[in-house]
């Protein structure tokens, strides 16, 4: 019995996450499949065929999958999962709202947001906003569990998986997609990018990110927040980097503003290298922080812009 | 409609917690326990529903130990009417709490299920699913606004990419994220009204639920501690470390 990843994709791509949450897979062996679910998904069922280390892709296209309703699409995957051991889907807001139906479905435990795996039962997973590391066993036979992408390096795209469709359509019916409002997406997406750089509170307004994302175009890096910037409403939601929002870990997190409480690192402290600026010298960032600048951000961001 | 709000009591979220030293579990003897941040964001939409007028009672339940009775306590001081505590003194699994809060749901018949998007103990982030899942709900998670039309709700749902917006037939969960509200604080008077209103308790075992462990903690580690790096006297100190050194620009 072989594992089952579930591909995220958005607008016809398959989003990257993809690429590491089948390396997570790939330390355990055997087969591997990847479902794509969505309407209109072939050109992301090519996109997944190439992922290396993949033996199959089935694709369940159907406008019952096309925004990922969690109803839809748990009830596809429980029906799936009895041909395998374990199904694995990227611990992203998508895979967070599915999953968990997936497992009660089939009333069985979720392994949550891993970040290692030991043995084919064995996972290892950040507690209490990552104040403490759990090594976790699933005793059920299914193992259903959702990856942290951001600590696994995505596998190739140098595989030639076969291409199956399904011809299941679960259309639950309780559920509605209304709208969605999304980024525009001019910088690299938050958990993908190799930069990053994060404004706080000190930014003290949403017109002054201007001067954060001056310094991102300088990098081409992605922008986030702190939840107190999201929470002021200087940008949106999905900005938000931390315990309740994204884990990020780029080679370069660049902190502005921002003091440093624990749900805030939880979000990128396995960043490979950090950068606090801050004109509080006690700041607790600047205990995590690789490099410190001691300095009010309205001046050394725009010299930051103008020197890079 | 009668509105069914599930909370935990966790550590308080400014409590920084340790590990044991065999090992074997986070160590929370004598540490500050606390309503979890999302639950508290859960109860104030249910109190606000109330005063909106769509809410006509609002249920709080806990799956936990006895002290777990301060927490329904701030729950009703709060605005909620009654409260359920389902006493058990074991660490229950997300699975087996879905699977009691699912006999209170077939009791109480509410008309909608509120619950905090993730613990921020265990940030397991699963129960509102899985009880929609075993009550065939539909589910509204990480709620960022909710409203209630005739026999739908219109949920905006905070996603990776920004927000979405979904209608759900009612019965359904809706699971809280941080922007829904911002919980009030307790007035001195309604801590008074809360301590006459009613809390029914019960027994897990009582419940004949299936609570069996379904995961095995083998080990707690500290993680990695990172060390702190250098202080920059200036912006081109910065650049050129961040070239130089680091070599990541
Ligand atoms: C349930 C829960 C979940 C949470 N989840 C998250 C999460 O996911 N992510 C998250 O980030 N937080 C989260 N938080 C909030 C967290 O506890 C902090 O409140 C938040 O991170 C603080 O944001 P901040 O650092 O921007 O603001 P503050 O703590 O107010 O810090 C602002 C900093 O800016 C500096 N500053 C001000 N002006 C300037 C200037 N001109 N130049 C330079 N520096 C300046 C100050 O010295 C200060 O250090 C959560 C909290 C709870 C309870
Ligand atoms: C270090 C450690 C690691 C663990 N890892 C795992 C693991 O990987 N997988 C696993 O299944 N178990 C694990 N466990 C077991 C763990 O005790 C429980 O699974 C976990 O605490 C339950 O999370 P939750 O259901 O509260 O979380 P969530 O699903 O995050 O809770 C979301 C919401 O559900 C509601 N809710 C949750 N619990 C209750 C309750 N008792 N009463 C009323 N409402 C409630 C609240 O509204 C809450 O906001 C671990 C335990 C420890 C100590």
């Amino acid at each position: 019995m072989g594992i089952l990843v579930v591909a995220e994709h958005h607008n016809g791509q398959l989003a990257t996450s993809t690429a590491r949450v089948v390396s997570a897979a790939r330390v355990i062996g055997g087969d591997i499949d990847v479902l794509v679910a969505g309407s209109g998904a072939s050109t992301v069922a090519e996109a997944a065929a190439t992922l290396s280390g993949v033996t199959r892709v089935r694709v369940a296209d159907d406008a019952a999958y096309e925004h990922e309703l969690a109803e839809n699409m748990a009830a596809l995957i429980a029906i799936l999962a009895g041909e395998y051991s374990h199904v694995f889907a990227a611990a992203s807001t998508a895979g967070k709202n599915f999953m968990p139906r997936v497992a009660a479905l089939k009333d069985v435990a979720q392994i949550s947001d891993i970040i290692a795996v030991e043995s084919a039962d064995t996972f290892v997973r950040p507690v209490y906003a990552g104040s403490a590391i759990a090594t976790v066993q699933a005793l059920d036979a299914l193992k259903v569990v959702t990856v942290r992408t951001s600590a696994f390096d995505p596998v190739e795209m140098a595989g030639s998986a076969a291409i199956e469709a399904l011809a299941i359509v679960e259309n639950i019916g309780v559920s509605r997609f209304v709208e969605e409002q999304l980024a525009s997406g001019e910088r690299p997406e938050l958990s993908a990018a190799r930069i990053v750089i994060s404004g706080g509170r000190g930014l003290g307004s949403g017109e002054n990110f201007k001067l954060i994302e001056a310094v991102a175009d300088k990098l081409g890096a992605a922008v986030g927040a702190s939840r107190a910037a999201v929470d002021a409403g200087f940008v949106p939601n999905d900005f938000q980097v931390g315990q309740t929002g994204k884990i990020v870990a780029p080679e370069l997190y660049i902190a502005v503003g921002i003091s440093g409480a624990i749900q805030h690192l939880a979000g990128m402290k396995d960043s490979r290298v950090i950068v606090a600026i801050n004109k509080d010298e006690d700041a607790p960032i600047f205990q995590v922080a690789d490099y410190g600048l001691v300095a009010d951000l309205f001046e050394a961001l725009p010299e930051l812009a103008n020197k890079l | 409609m009668k509105v069914l709000v599930a909370i935990k009591r966790v550590i308080d979220y400014n409590v920084k917690v340790r590990v044991k030293a065999d090992h074997s579990d986070v160590d929370l003897t004598n540490v500050k326990m606390a309503m979890n941040p999302f639950c508290e964001i859960a109860v104030e939409e249910a109190v606000r529903l109330k005063e909106r007028g769509v809410a006509t009672e609002i249920v709080v339940v806990t799956v936990g130990p006895k002290a777990a009775q301060e927490q329904l306590r701030t729950a009703l001081a709060l605005g909620a009417d009654r409260a359920i505590h389902v006493e058990t003194e074991e660490q229950l699994e997300s699975l087996a709490v879905a699977k009691v809060l699912k006999r209170i749901v077939e009791e109480e018949q509410p008309g909608l299920v509120l619950l905090g998007k993730q613990a921020i103990d265990t940030d397991n982030n699963q129960t509102g699913q899985m009880l929609a899942a075993l009550t065939g709900m539909a589910q509204g998670t990480f709620a960022s606004e909710v409203a209630v039309e005739e026999q739908k709700l219109k949920v905006v749902r905070e996603i990776d990419g920004g927000l979405q917006t979904l209608e759900l037939t009612l019965p359904a969960i809706i699971t809280a994220d941080l922007r829904l509200n911002e919980p009030r604080y307790a007035k001195l008077p309604d801590i008074m009204k809360a301590k006459k209103k009613p809390i029914d308790t019960r027994s897990v075992a009582d419940l004949g639920i299936d609570i069996a462990p379904r995961t095995r903690l083998l080990k707690v580690q500290t993680p990695a501690e990172r060390q702190a790096g250098v202080r920059v006297a200036s912006v081109d100190e910065l650049i050129d470390k961040l070239k130089n050194e680091a070599k990541v620009i």
